[in-house]
């Protein structure tokens, strides 16, 4: 850098070419430095992708085992024709209905309380409700299981003290959800500590001024801090509808993805689990994974959409 | 929100609320009672959090017998006994005339009145009581049953799964850290023609399902002979990803461009400036990438069915913990003992590398 602007006065004709080389020089870098994620992104992501979308015009059985051929949209069809697609995407939608409102009020509620300035040894308390995050899910699933066992766990047994007859959670179409979040509670802990760190960032002048106007707790946080945490809000319902709508491991291993009870729990990714590798129908398969990633995709875009009525970035004019 | 003060300072009305409001400000003690509720309710919050560790810790420690008796504490305990004159003799909680509740050894069972003697006092001799002894409880005595964790350790075989596990997340993160640091890098501190695009594209892979991508990478992984093999677990953390990039070109923006620019007038080139200005500088988002990918590995359960299935010998944590509940479920306290070693080193991490972690997390979820 030094060199060249050394140079620059001399003349127009010798610093263009050296200011050129060094832009292609820094690209060069750049590509240089960024090129292991294109090849991984080729080998691991684009080119399965595609091969997948190849699949979905074809007829791979690896139990009928017919010779290869292309079959057109006959795989769609089938797709769209199978009570079980729907089935499948309209249990995935009844959970996501069910687990993600609970999934923002529970983070959110929690950091108000481990923010508020009345609690006492907040740091640990964070670190408390943060450490169960590191816990492997197969463990969590074990241990709120046990939790929630009919006989021997403690959820009934405290209902019992009070005189109700708890449920059979994991095998009552009523509770399966409800058991499935409580399961899924030890992961909480990330989306706790944005939760925090974003009601950090409310400037605390806009609560005086709230002060001022007379704004109780409720209008505080319903006119200060819900539209100043939109971004964090925003953050995690992207990320919990993705989550959700590819949610597969609990009910494996909790079942083996059989959709126990009453086929509550065969989600869609359970389906497509169940395609691949009971059946094997790997064209299915693939044409389900393409319906879900498009799924995904619309629904994504949907929200990315909708952000610019709702989500609030501080220091941006409007 | 800028117009209404002005609002309230034309209007009277208000601004003599706003004085009130402060006057009846709570007092110190008012506030130390509403300090004490709040952290009351976190504590009881907290507990319910956290339960079924201790839950856990409680099983693993019981015996089978415990578990299936009906009325058994949930303490970890067996039937008390009590020796004398050479023999056993289960001990009751008996009601007592007066109205209390003693633990009483029986001697001799009868359908009207049974013998006790007292274990506290065996000298006074025996004590008739009137009534079944099969109304009784039975008492119970703290006994915790460490030697599940032992039989645990040695049916999982514990030390391979750690061994594993541990391998994986160590050859893991260092191809995470070393491919994701260097894209990072290229992304933050060089300019070249679709950087925002290629960007955006690498972020774009977190909203992909992995289900569109599996049958096909399974097949090359197939063809190359890998399955069966640690290869499919751990050659794609060569390759960087779309949550670790993100975190570290967030910090590496936020790192002073003039230091860079020092050791460039140095003569350093772009490889000596990662090493010795950046790196040295980003200590803390490397300690959190790393934790991320050790517990990253601790958790994995899909990849390892997938590609592991006929190789035990070469299964990770959390799949060996899966398929030791499939063939023992019946011996609860062995999998709730198993539960409980397998949730232990995560932990331990955690508790090493909190404030990087906790760190971490806000970078990647509040930062744009």
């Amino acid at each position: 850098m030094a060199i060249v602007e050394l140079e620059a006065p001399r003349s127009q004709a010798a610093y263009k070419p050296p200011r050129f080389n060094l832009a292609a020089r820094e690209a060069l870098w750049g590509y240089g430095f960024i090129s292991l994620w294109i090849v991984g992104f080729l080998l691991f992501t684009l080119i399965p992708m595609i091969a997948t979308f190849v699949f979905t015009f074809t007829n791979i059985n690896l139990i009928q085992n017919e010779p290869l051929r292309f079959v057109g949209l006959a795989n769609y069809q089938d797709l769209f024709a199978d009570p079980r697609t729907w089935d499948a995407l309209l249990v995935t939608f009844r959970f996501a209905a069910f687990a993600l409102p609970i999934g923002l009020l529970i983070p959110f509620s929690l950091a108000l309380l481990l923010n508020s300035k009345s609690l006492r040894g907040s740091r640990y308390f964070q670190a408390l409700f943060f450490m169960p995050y590191v816990i492997p899910f197969v463990a969590a699933l074990f241990a709120w299981g046990g939790m929630l066992n009919p006989e021997a766990g403690w959820i009934n047994g405290a209902l019992n003290s009070i005189g109700i007859e708890g449920p059979d959670w994991l095998n009552d179409p009523t509770w399966i959800y409800p058991s499935l979040v409580l399961i899924g509670l030890w992961g909480i802990g990330s989306a706790i500590i944005i939760n925090i760190a974003g009601l950090q960032n409310v400037p605390t002048e806009l609560y005086d001024a709230a002060n001022v106007d007379g704004a109780g707790w409720w209008g505080q946080l319903r006119h200060v801090t819900i539209p100043l945490m939109s971004p964090v809000l925003f953050y995690s319902i992207v990320l919990g509808v993705i989550g959700v709508l590819q949610y597969f491991l609990v009910p494996l291993v909790l079942n083996s993805g059989d959709g126990r009870p009453a086929g509550t729990t065969f989600f869609f990714n359970v389906f497509i689990y169940k395609t691949f590798f009971t059946f094997q129908n790997m064209s299915a398969g693939a044409t389900q994974a393409w319906f879900l990633f498009l799924i995904i995709m619309a629904i994504t875009l949907v929200l990315f959409w909708s952000a610019r009525f709702w989500v609030y970035y501080a220091g941006e004019s409007r | 929100m800028t117009a209404e003060p002005n609002v309230l300072l034309e209007g009277p009305i208000p601004v003599v609320e706003g004085a009130e409001r402060t006057r009846r400000r709570p007092g110190v003690r008012a506030s130390t009672l509403r300090s004490f509720s709040v952290t009351f309710v976190a504590v009881v919050l907290l507990a319910a959090f956290l339960s079924p560790m201790l839950r856990s810790v409680a099983i693993s420690l019981k015996t089978t017998e415990q578990i299936t008796a009906s009325n058994s504490p949930l303490w970890p305990a067996e039937p008390a006994t009590f020796e004398f004159e050479g023999r056993e003799y289960d001990v009751y909680q008996v009601p007592m005339p007066d109205g209390t509740t003693q633990d009483l050894a029986l001697t001799k069972k009868g359908r009207q009145s049974s013998e006790f003697i007292d274990p506290a006092n065996a000298a006074a001799g025996i004590i008739v009581w009137e009534g079944s002894w099969r109304t009784l409880e039975q008492s119970w005595q703290f006994a915790p049953h460490w030697e599940n964790y032992p039989e645990a350790w040695e049916i999982m075989d514990f030390p391979r799964l750690v061994f594993n596990t541990a391998m994986l997340a160590l050859i893991g993160t260092a191809g995470t850290l070393l491919s994701c640091v260097l894209v990072a890098y290229g992304f933050a501190r060089f300019r070249f023609p679709g950087r925002n695009l290629l960007f955006l594209l690498l972020l774009s892979t977190i909203f992909l399902p992995a289900a569109v991508t599996l049958i096909p990478t399974y097949t090359i992984f197939v063809e190359l002979g890998w399955v069966g093999t640690w290869l499919p677990l751990l050659v794609p953390a060569f390759f960087a990803n779309a949550y670790d990039v993100f975190l570290l070109r967030q910090y590496f923006l936020t790192l002073p461009r003039e230091l860079d620019d020092a050791a460039k007038i140095d003569g350093a080139g772009p490889i000596r400036i990662l090493t010795q200005v950046i790196v040295p500088q980003a200590w803390p988002v490397i300690i959190a990438v790393a934790v991320f990918h050790i517990v990253y590995t601790w958790n994995l359960y899909f990849e390892p069915l997938l590609y592991l299935s006929s190789k035990p010998d070469l299964q990770p944590i959390a799949t060996g913990l899966a398929q030791f509940n499939s063939i023992y479920s019946e011996q609860i306290e062995l999998i709730q003992a198993g539960t409980i070693m397998t949730i232990v080193i995560p932990m331990i991490v955690f508790f090493l590398a909190q404030r990087f972690f906790m760190r971490g997390i806000v970078i990647t979820g509040v930062e744009k």
